[in-house]
């Protein structure tokens, strides 16, 4: 058995395990519905507008931090598993790899990015 | 010796000698189908069982009893909550976007599943074991993400919203120093497999192997490990007091379910990846020693999955007491701790690692 083959196997059976238990549920538990029960789990009051609006996401500068932060993680895979034998050469490549990540870090550092606002 | 490496090679052989050769495919797919059960049973018996021990942890630390009607020490008291949650209502909410609002626990609950299916439980009972283990588990283990902002989105409600892009935030930011200390103990691995890791530590665990740097990490990961399970001091996305629920507000009956479900498994999932990569996964504990002989053959005679459930469980215990330990953090503490504190700490503990291994081991 490949890993690959378990993957599909392990897979299939989280779908299996959801839907299951969804259809469990639905023959199961009782159906009601009215008016009120609909809406929004707010504040009590009737809701105003819709959700699905202009919405400040103060999260991006971190996100897009995140995807140069995570793209170099990445890159360092390969070569933390063969580091042993590239040895002090390959570490200084390296080096010079994570400093300029580095250097970026700390311009968005400097420059506030890290705040929260 | 109770090993389940027996039990494994006892269906394969016998399910070979009943079913003529001819027709391999049905073994296969008789052990597929086995396989499937397996770990469905072994999920929802787990997520019964933390649930448990969450509730009563917490309640001791409260000094209060916890649950304690339901059975003898309220031991049924899970069972008892998973069908009660089964015969509850789905309430269908006006206005929401039906189609992503019942795609996201599916989301949620893959991505918690199919990292579990790449754990060792025991000597020779694993499921999944690609050559980029290590890839594989970070890779899917961020498919809750996309389950979480799926969720708050499609509610359309504001405190979902809100909680969900604090959610999105906190579990991509955290899941660089978690990804970084796991860099790190695959350089002194040398190897992304996890069967490869954990027959590295045969003799030692890669804990002891480089004590400093490995000790760093290893603490880096519980803390980044523990804010990408939405617990504890890191519970933002769903602050009762600001937010209701947060992301999974809307949610009800089982649908609620599935994401209560995929937060226990996936502090779980964590300890037991920690247990793993850090402290040896099934491996006994050995002392490399001419007079440790003896400790070691005793240590051996203990079943390797006692060895695998131990070291998680204490790792869940550690959870579990930092949770209840310490308040919650605001969102410019969370970010500034892990972008301006665990971020260089984890870069740099990558450099030392590697002149450690070069050149002091």
């Amino acid at each position: 058995m490949s890993s690959g083959e378990i993957f599909i196997v392990v897979f299939l059976t989280a779908i299996v395990m959801v839907s299951g238990a969804l259809i469990i549920a639905w023959l199961l538990a009782p159906r009601s519905t009215n008016a009120q029960k609909g809406e929004p789990y707010e504040c009590g009051i009737p809701t105003r507008g819709t959700s699905w609006m202009q919405f400040k996401v103060g999260y991006y500068l971190f996100a897009i931090l995140f995807l140069m932060f995570d793209v170099e993680t990445v890159l360092l895979f390969p070569w933390a598993v063969i580091m042993k034998s590239l040895g002090g050469a390959g570490l200084l490549c390296v080096l010079f790899f994570l400093l300029i990540l580095v250097l970026g870090l700390a311009y968005a550092w400097k420059k506030g990015a890290l705040e929260w606002k | 010796m109770l090993e389940l490496i027996g039990i494994r090679d006892w269906i394969h052989n016998s399910l070979t000698e009943l079913i003529s050769e001819d027709c391999s495919w049905v073994v296969s797919l008789i052990e597929y189908v086995l396989i499937g059960v397996a770990f469905l049973a072994v999920y929802a018996v787990l997520a019964l069982i933390l649930i448990y021990v969450e509730r009563k942890v917490c309640a001791f630390f409260q000094c209060r009893l916890g649950p304690n009607r339901v059975g003898p020490w309220g031991l049924m008291q899970s069972i008892a909550d998973m069908f009660k949650i089964l015969l509850k209502e789905i309430i269908r909410i006006n206005n929401t976007d039906q189609f992503l609002f019942k795609v996201a626990p599916f989301i949620v609950l893959v991505g918690s599943f199919c990292t579990f299916g790449a754990l060792h439980f025991a000597k020779g009972i694993h499921g999944v074991d690609f050559n980029v283990g290590i890839f594989y588990i970070l890779a899917i283990s961020s498919l809750g993400v996309v389950g979480i902002l799926l969720a708050g989105w499609a509610s359309n409600n504001k405190y979902t919203l809100i909680g969900a892009m604090r959610c999105g935030a906190q579990l991509v930011s955290y899941e660089l120093s978690a990804g970084l200390s796991l860099l790190t103990m695959v350089m002194l691995a040398g190897s992304m497999q996890l069967s490869e890791i954990i027959n590295v530590q045969e003799k030692s665990w890669l804990l002891f192997q480089a004590p400093i740097p490995a000790l760093i990490a290893f603490v880096i990961y519980l803390i980044a490990g523990h804010a990408e399970t939405n617990r504890g001091p890191f519970d933002l996305p769903e602050a009762e007091s600001e937010l209701t629920a947060g992301y999974h507000t809307e949610y009800s009956g089982i649908q609620f379910g599935f994401f209560y479900l995929a937060e226990y498994l996936n502090m779980f999932i964590i300890a037991a990846i920690a247990a793993t990569v850090f402290l040896g996964g099934w491996q006994p504990l050995q002392i490399n020693a001419e007079w440790a002989e003896d400790f070691n053959n005793v240590m051996n005679y203990i079943p390797t999955w006692l060895w695998f459930f131990g070291k998680t469980f204490a790792l869940v215990f550690l959870s579990l007491w930092v949770r209840w330990t310490f308040p919650r953090l605001r969102i410019d503490q969370l970010l500034k701790l892990e972008w301006k504190i665990l971020m260089p700490i984890s870069l740099f503990n990558m450099l030392l690692m590697a002149v450690w291994i070069i050149w002091i081991k």
